[in-house]
């Protein structure tokens, strides 16, 4: 009897077992995988979606005729076959060359005399149509690459989109960043990882994440508030205004000694203990272990940790707006206001903005140079940590 | 040209006869008694072995001798190490100073992120070595049998050696700073066959030169290349104690101790 | 090499008490540089607090006891004799404003009290000093009030108030308060993590648990999303500007929920842009974060759930994520408090430059509490420097809660595992 019933046992098992391991749709897992992947995918869509946005109003930019107010009117009303117009007295003056709009209708100005303007109607396909006394007149403007890279004036009032200003304050409001930043974070990287016992690193190493915490407003208004008047009371108050890059420059390398320090100190925490037992084993001191065998030998991440930190002070935005000042100013006294990319983009956003007109898309070009500078470092930094590491391990 | 006279390692103007020289050492790591109550005599110029089983406190030991636990910040020396006669624990003398006169080498091989020529010349130089950097760094890897395989790429990376030619290379940084005793912690453990005895053969050579204390737990090892062995073993509460110590022939064929017969036979370890 | 003589010609010149002192040097030098970080910290602390309290000098326009009516001073008057005091005193207008707002007989008294200071008694802080010059120079504030002010009373005052925190924004620093950038930064960081949680915490399950990471693919997105974590925040708010407030102004205008409360000139401008840019800004902070919780999940753990004959999702769902939880709500937290304390990217989208009404859904104008700091600074008068100081200690609370938050999960969890 018993082995009977063992047969039949086996027989079931024999008929079943393919198909009982036979694949199923599981529908379940495909469709949460698939979600997953959605999400994981909506960061490409960001990428995607900031340099196309960039890049679109930037070539608006540059491309496109930029249409300006200038804050002139029409005095007199135009009817279809006028061939000249009378401006109002307020605004920018117009001249012979220049391509004006009003309403719908672009017009050359062919010669100017005063107030009177001669004019070409109907230009660029845009039908002629009558037009009543205060409206507005725009006047054309384009912005060409070579200006915008090599101008060294930012009036948009006039036209003049070069970037050297903005450019030239966020150097030096970095440079300065740094020039405090690298030293102390490097000090406190060195200090937490070959002195400190660790219950000096316990107690410091929050304090220092904390100073990463906090709002870049608060460091702004620490900037304005304490420490432009201190630097006032040390060089003088007719040296330096009330808005500077110096100011902003200090209080950016304070924000940013956190990230040079907590990275450095990843990477002068990785460096093998046997290195620097060979260098004690040598009859060498703690200083020539830490300085000439440990910080060398962790140089990709020490070097790593720099470039990031100067990306995070070329996008630092609410320190240099709020301390180093409105209104582009080209000039190499740290002492003096002057506005960086970052600052000039706050402040004409915080604005009235319309959209399409040319401070608008302005922003845009800003912000592609911006992106680029900073994706351009970070990538530089991530091979640095990739092409070293190798080195010693 | 010597440094300042109180540091310097005479004691009482008298010599020993012994390299160096350990009175009832016993070392601990917090209140964990490690090795307890470690007394022997290093003879100059010769080869002493250390072996026992493992974590009997045999590197511990060793690095008693240059004052290299003390990197663990929990560790306590009492007794007395004697180097030149003169007492290394001394309140008065400087760490740095003993360990460029009794140097190191480790068992895994870690020559510095640099050129080959510096790995040699480093230690030398913070030192302050007056002399010809270059003759030293060439006589220093020469005396490491290392010179004629790297001389024509010395400024290429230390760690463009293969496993056995670093170990060779931190050799020659050990001798460059002109040490009497060389202490080493197993060398030739994370090497292969043929390049552990390269430096076997190496070890041979220089005792003509150094005083080498050489820890190891390769008993074939200890007899082929050593001159005197200590056998350390477990004691009580887990401390290492110097069970036997003496000439190598004797310790390996005609032991007084039982455990020391039972360990070399391989009866536990 | 004879050994061990006395006089062995060793041509090493140690120098080790030159090298040892400087050591002693660096090594000062060293623990300075970490001195500055916890100097810095204090200064700014204290930099805030210094002016937040103070004297300041007041000047009421009519004098509370000249208020008082039949020897009874205003504190004790009933509700109806407060109101009376307001007729006699407001235009017509006003008087029709505030019952418009709310009328006399639903106000309680203590409002009605409030109205008749504010609007009657009408203190104006005509100078105001900083904490330090009120405790170390009170002569020569004494001195300044009797030439300059004589009209005025000294008081100690802190700008940081309850009222403070539960008025709305008004252009006179004496009465503004940062009710509206609170309410609007709650709802704005709610909205971020409805938003960032699940797609960040989906994304970094995805990379850790699906993801074949030799697939160019995912090693693509991989690289994207350390890229993004370093992009300027202010780009972020023009993306948002762009996309958000224009291209999908349809959206979160609300115009397309027709009817729903808004302002008439409903555009783009509203929480849900600022709230949606927020979370695409944390996203990739949410996302590094959550793959490290991840990955410090043992692989055992794993293998005991596949080894029983779990799916894929059952062994994420029921053993992996509830073990890497902690680590993925602390993380998350502190991405969050970094939310809160941004700055830009809101100007960029365009918050508005003075509301005082309560936001009352995703689909309102809004002000966050840190740009409302950047408006109180950006204004030269010493009033507005010490209101936005107090409006920053109410930042600073607000972040160290959830920084506190987020240390006591991780150590309460830390513990357990």
């Amino acid at each position: 009897m018993t082995k009977e019933i063992h047969m039949t046992a086996v027989q079931t098992d024999n008929e079943d077992i393919t198909a009982a391991l036979r694949r199923k749709p599981r529908f379940n897992e495909i469709v949460i995988q698939s979600f997953l992947f959605i999400c994981a995918t909506v960061s490409i869509l960001t990428t995607i979606g900031i340099v196309y946005e960039l890049g679109k109003e930037s070539m608006n930019f540059f491309l496109k005729v930029q249409w300006e107010e200038i804050n002139k009117t029409l005095a007199e009303p135009l009817s279809e076959t006028d061939g000249v117009l009378l401006t109002g007295t307020s605004g920018a003056a117009i001249a012979e060359g220049d391509l004006i709009r009003i309403d719908q209708e672009q017009m050359m100005v062919l010669s100017t005399s005063d107030l009177t303007l001669e004019i070409e109607r109907g230009v660029n396909n845009t039908g002629i149509a009558p037009h009543s006394a205060g409206r507005v007149i725009y006047l054309a403007r384009d912005v060409s690459l070579l200006e915008f890279t090599t101008g060294t004036r930012w009036s948009p009032q006039v036209g003049s989109f070069g970037i050297w200003p903005l450019l030239n304050a966020t150097l030096m409001t970095t440079v300065i960043a740094m020039v405090i930043a690298l030293p102390l974070g490097l000090g406190v990287a060195i200090y937490l990882s070959e002195y400190a016992s660790d219950r000096t690193r316990n107690t410091l190493k929050p304090i220092m994440e904390v100073l990463a915490g906090v709002p870049t407003v608060v460091y702004g208004y620490f900037a304005l508030t304490f420490m432009t008047p201190l630097l006032r009371l040390v060089f003088g108050a007719d040296t330096v205004s009330i808005f500077n890059t110096a100011s902003a420059g200090i209080v950016i390398g304070i924000l940013v000694i956190p990230l040079v320090s907590s990275m450095s100190e990843d990477a002068l925490s990785a460096v093998p203990r046997a290195l620097r037992e060979a260098s004690y084993g040598l009859g060498a001191t703690k200083l020539e272990t830490a300085i000439q065998v440990v910080v060398p030998a962790a140089f990709s991440g020490i070097a790593a940790a720099f470039i990031v930190a100067l990306s995070r002070a070329i996008g630092e935005t609410m320190i240099v707006a709020i301390a180093a000042g409105a209104g582009p100013a080209f000039t190499f006294n740290p002492f003096q206001s002057a506005e960086t990319m970052t600052g000039h983009i706050v402040r004409i956003s915080g604005g009235d903005l319309s959209y399409d007109s040319i401070d608008y898309n302005s922003l845009f070009a800003l912000g592609l140079v911006l992106f680029f500078f900073t994706l351009g470092l970070n990538v530089v930094s991530q091979r640095i940590v990739r092409r070293f590491r190798e080195v010693y391990e | 040209m010597l440094s300042n006279p109180t540091k310097t390692m005479t004691g009482n103007g008298s010599n020993s006869e012994y390299a160096i020289e350990a009175r009832d050492l016993n070392i601990y790591y917090g209140d964990f008694l490690a090795v307890s109550g470690v007394t022997l005599e290093v003879e100059k110029q010769k080869i002493t072995a250390i072996i026992g089983p493992s974590g009997c406190g045999k590197s511990t030991v060793l690095r008693a001798f240059n004052r290299m636990n003390e990197l663990v910040p929990t560790a306590r020396t009492t007794g007395e190490v004697l180097y030149r006669g003169k007492n290394i624990y001394d309140s008065d003398v400087d760490p740095v100073e003993v360990r460029r006169r009794i140097g190191m080498v480790f068992q895994k091989p870690n020559p510095f992120p640099k050129s080959i020529y510096e790995n040699v010349a480093w230690g030398a130089r913070i030192n302050g070595y007056r002399g010809d950097m270059n003759q030293l760094v060439e006589e220093s890897l020469r005396g490491a049998a290392l010179w004629d395989e790297v001389k024509d790429k010395l400024d290429q990376s230390g760690l463009s050696l293969s496993g056995g030619q670093q170990q060779r290379l931190c050799i020659a940084r050990a001798i460059a700073v002109q040490p009497d005793l060389i202490l080493m912690d197993e060398p030739a453990s994370a090497l292969d066959p043929i390049a552990t005895l390269k430096i076997e053969e190496l070890m041979r050579e220089l005792a003509k030169d150094y005083t080498i204390i050489i820890v190891t737990h390769n008993m074939q090892q200890a007899a082929r290349v050593s001159d005197f062995t200590a056998f350390f073993n477990l004691g009580d509460e887990f401390a290492g104690v110097l069970e036997e110590f003496g000439v190598t022939q004797k310790i390996f064929t005609n032991p007084e101790k039982r455990s020391t017969e039972d360990y070399i036979t391989g009866r536990f370890g | 090499m004879d050994l061990y003589s006395d006089t062995r010609d060793v041509p090493f010149d140690s120098r080790t008490i030159t090298r040892h002192r400087r050591g002693r040097f660096w090594r000062f030098v060293y623990g300075a540089s970490t001195v500055v970080g916890i100097v810095v910290l204090i200064l700014l602390l204290l930099n805030v607090i210094n002016s937040v309290f103070g004297f300041s000098a007041i000047e009421n326009r009519i004098q509370p006891d000249d208020l008082a009516i039949n020897g009874i001073p205003i504190e004790s008057l009933h509700k109806n004799d407060l109101v009376f005091i307001l007729e006699q005193n407001l235009s017509a207008g006003l008087i029709r404003r505030l019952a418009d707002d709310l009328p006399f007989e639903e106000r309680s008294r203590e409002n009605v009290y409030d109205l008749v200071i504010e609007w009657v008694v009408d203190p104006e802080v005509i100078a105001s000093w900083s904490l330090f010059d009120s405790i170390f120079n009170r002569d020569r504030i004494a001195e300044e009030m009797a030439e300059r002010y004589p009209a005025a009373d000294l008081k100690f005052l802190s700008w940081l108030t309850w009222k403070f925190i539960t008025t709305p924004q008004s252009s006179d620093p004496e009465n503004a308060g940062v009710r509206t950038a609170i309410l609007g930064s709650l709802y704005v960081i709610g909205i971020t993590i409805v938003f960032s949680f699940p797609l960040g915490v989906g994304a970094a399950i995805y990379l850790e648990e699906y993801a074949d990471p030799k697939r160019q693919i995912n090693r693509l997105i991989q690289t994207n999303i350390n890229n993004l974590a370093g992009v300027p925040s202010i780009i972020y708010g023009i993306l948002g500007l762009a996309i958000f407030v224009r291209l999908l102004s349809v959206l979160t205008s609300g115009a397309i929920f027709a009817g729903s409360a808004g302002d008439a000139t409903a555009n783009g401008r509203t929480i849900l842009s600022a709230g949606l840019t927020l979370g695409l800004l944390i996203l990739p902070l949410i996302i590094i974060n959550a793959q490290e919780a991840i990955k410090a999940v043992p692989s055992s753990l794993r293998l005991a759930s596949f080894a029983l004959g779990g799916t894929r999702w059952q062994t994420v769902w029921n053993h992996v994520f509830p073990s890497a939880l902690p680590g993925i709500l602390t993380g998350t937290i502190l991405a969050i408090s970094r939310a809160v304390g941004e700055t830009a990217p809101l100007v960029v989208i365009g918050a508005s430059t003075f509301i005082t009404s309560d936001p009352d859904g995703p689909f309102s104008k809004f002000t966050v509490l840190p740009i409302q700091i950047y408006q109180w600074t950006s204004r030269p008068q010493a009033e507005f420097h010490s209101i936005a100081a107090a409006a920053i200690i109410v930042l600073l609370v607000l972040l160290l809660s959830l920084n506190a938050t987020a240390i006591f999960l991780r150590n309460r969890y830390t513990q357990r595992l």
